[in-house]
């Protein structure tokens, strides 16, 4: 799947909800059943920057795709890393870099699209488009 | 309410924003530590400033210059009468209590010298830690830490042993933002005193719930931000004994602070207006005047003996949750409770209640020191006021159930 269907898909999934207490819940099951990320990657080197919760993220090329694995102490950042993983993992880089993600907007998280939200949502797109613009280089 | 002095529906009325709502719910502002809500009677005087007599203060001959300067000036001895300072040449206007801070910690690099000792308490805020490390960086002088307990209060024996000769300052708040405890200033200042060191007390958390006597304190500085205290952001003070201030050079050079400049020299005006360059905040300076009015026609014993009842209220209803870990637990506090849920991180409650409509401050309290003393990566603070109620409280305690049925 592109990411555009993954992101319809996701779009579709939060349609289901009345409010945002049962979207949130659902993001909190996503991020409690995101994969851990591997202890050995959980390294300061991979914090994101700009979060009030600690978030790991480590990517790896198989073949010509990305795979991201991510980790948080907070539950419901967790649950937004996941759906970002979720729209961008094992995608390539090219891709990714130029994916949007007006789909968080859809999916009735924009408060967390603030630049000054605490939890850095911001700072995580940025984050997985950096991987991919790195491995992009490696990759051409 | 009818166990209490206060008429809190009356006082409610004063502040529009509390009749706002948050995502389509009445909003619960818990958040007063960082900052507190202004009353109507604050904003009209900010609104009748610019409309009527807008003016640059302390150099023109008109008529609304002379009426903005009076009522600045006024500010100032309303100020003044409030904290019980001998004259108005000891308080300066400024941003507020880190511009205080950093004014004071500029001035005292030309004092200090390599060898010298600053303690600052465990508990500050990082506005009262980073400005001394940068002056002990300039100065060559040694940061000491006055260690606290597992309660949050300070251990004032090893404060005693820390006190020497060579010690210049001690920096300590009156009350911790992130705990909320009040710290026996008084014996602080005291003891410093009897090795000759100076002694400034941050008030930024106490102004708007204790009346500091500073003459009676005999505290050497001591700074405000208006902004706690139903006063506008942008404008604070800082109190200095007139014989710091006179040693002190001045902080910024600009208008207003002279008295007579040539190309070969400055002679810098007196006090307070040496540490006054520039056009000050007039408004934010009256408006602070309102404030100050507002909270003593309430009456601060009145607010002390209700906030302490909300403290008691929430603590007990907050400790009823299972799992809920309260840091902070000092014998005596201001309404603050800082607290956890066990195995939940403070952002995940803070971002449940944010959309409860309950306004809360989650994370370190820009106080990391005290997060890492307490092992933990921050918390979830609320804080109160005297125009919080017992529903409110009621409120945040259905909240937190909420989030932790939610996120367990």
């Amino acid at each position: 799947m592109t990411i555009e269907d993954i992101q319809a898909e996701i779009v579709d999934e939060f349609s289901m909800f009345d409010d945002w207490m049962q979207r949130y819940e659902y993001m909190i099951e996503l991020g409690k059943s995101l994969p851990l990320i591997e202890e050995q990657y959980k390294t300061e080197d991979n914090i994101i920057k700009g979060c009030q919760s600690k978030v790991w993220v480590h990517a790896e090329l198989e073949d010509d795709k990305l795979v991201f694995t991510a980790d948080s102490d907070a539950i419901i950042t967790k649950g937004i890393i996941a759906i970002l993983i979720r729209a961008f993992s094992g995608q390539k880089p090219k891709d990714i870099i130029e994916a949007d993600t007006d789909f968080i907007d859809e999916i009735g998280l924009k408060e967390h699209l603030s630049p000054t939200r605490a939890n850095g949502l911001v700072s995580m797109i940025k984050q997985l488009k950096l991987y991919a613009v790195a491995y992009q280089t490696q990759l051409s | 309410m009818q166990d209490t002095a206060l008429d809190i529906q009356t006082i409610r009325k004063d502040f529009p924003i509390l009749s706002r709502e948050v995502y389509g719910r009445p909003l619960v502002y818990l958040d007063n530590a960082a900052t507190s809500q202004t009353p109507r009677q604050v904003l009209d005087v900010i609104v009748d400033y610019y409309s009527r007599y807008n003016a640059n203060i302390h150099r023109g001959v008109h008529a609304l210059s002379q009426e903005a300067t009076d009522a600045y000036e006024l500010a100032r001895k309303k100020i003044q009468l409030h904290f019980n300072i001998g004259s108005t040449k000891e308080i300066i206007f400024t941003s507020g209590t880190t511009h205080s801070i950093n004014l004071v910690a500029n001035g005292f690099s030309s004092i200090l010298k390599a060898g010298d000792e600053v303690l600052v308490s465990a508990m500050e805020h990082h506005s009262n830690i980073v400005p001394w490390q940068m002056l002990c960086e300039r100065t060559g002088a040694i940061l000491k830490v006055i260690p606290m307990s597992q309660d949050g209060e300070l251990l004032m024996d090893n404060y005693r042993e820390l006190l020497s000769g060579n010690t210049r300052l001690v920096f300590c708040n009156h009350v911790s933002n992130a705990l909320g405890t009040i710290n026996p200033i008084k014996e602080i200042i005291d003891e410093a005193h009897k090795v000759g060191a100076a002694v400034l007390v941050d008030g930024a958390q106490s102004a708007a719930h204790i009346r500091a006597d500073l003459q009676e304190l005999n505290v050497d500085f001591y700074t405000v931000s208006a902004h706690k205290m139903c006063g506008p952001t942008g404008i604070g003070i800082l109190y200095g004994k007139e014989e710091w201030l006179q040693k002190l050079p001045p902080y910024q050079g600009g208008g207003e602070m002279i008295a007579e400049v040539t190309f070969e020299k400055t002679t810098y005006a007196d006090l307070p207006h040496k540490f006054e360059a520039g056009t000050p905040n007039i408004a934010g300076g009256i408006a602070f005047g309102a404030a100050i009015d507002y909270l003593n026609n309430i009456g601060f014993d009145a607010i002390e003996a209700y906030e302490n009842e909300l403290l008691e209220y929430a603590t007990a209803s907050l400790l009823a949750i299972d799992g809920l870990k309260i840091y902070g637990t000092s014998k005596r506090k201001t309404s603050v409770i800082s607290f956890n849920l066990e195995g939940i991180h403070p952002y995940d409650v803070g971002t449940i209640l944010d959309k409860l409509g309950i306004a809360v401050r989650t994370g370190h309290h820009c106080a990391q020191p005290i997060m890492d003393f307490f092992g933990i990566p921050g918390t979830i603070r609320a804080s109160f006021s005297f125009y919080n109620t017992k529903e409110e409280v009621d409120t945040l305690v259905a909240g937190v159930i909420k989030a932790r049925e939610m996120l367990l």
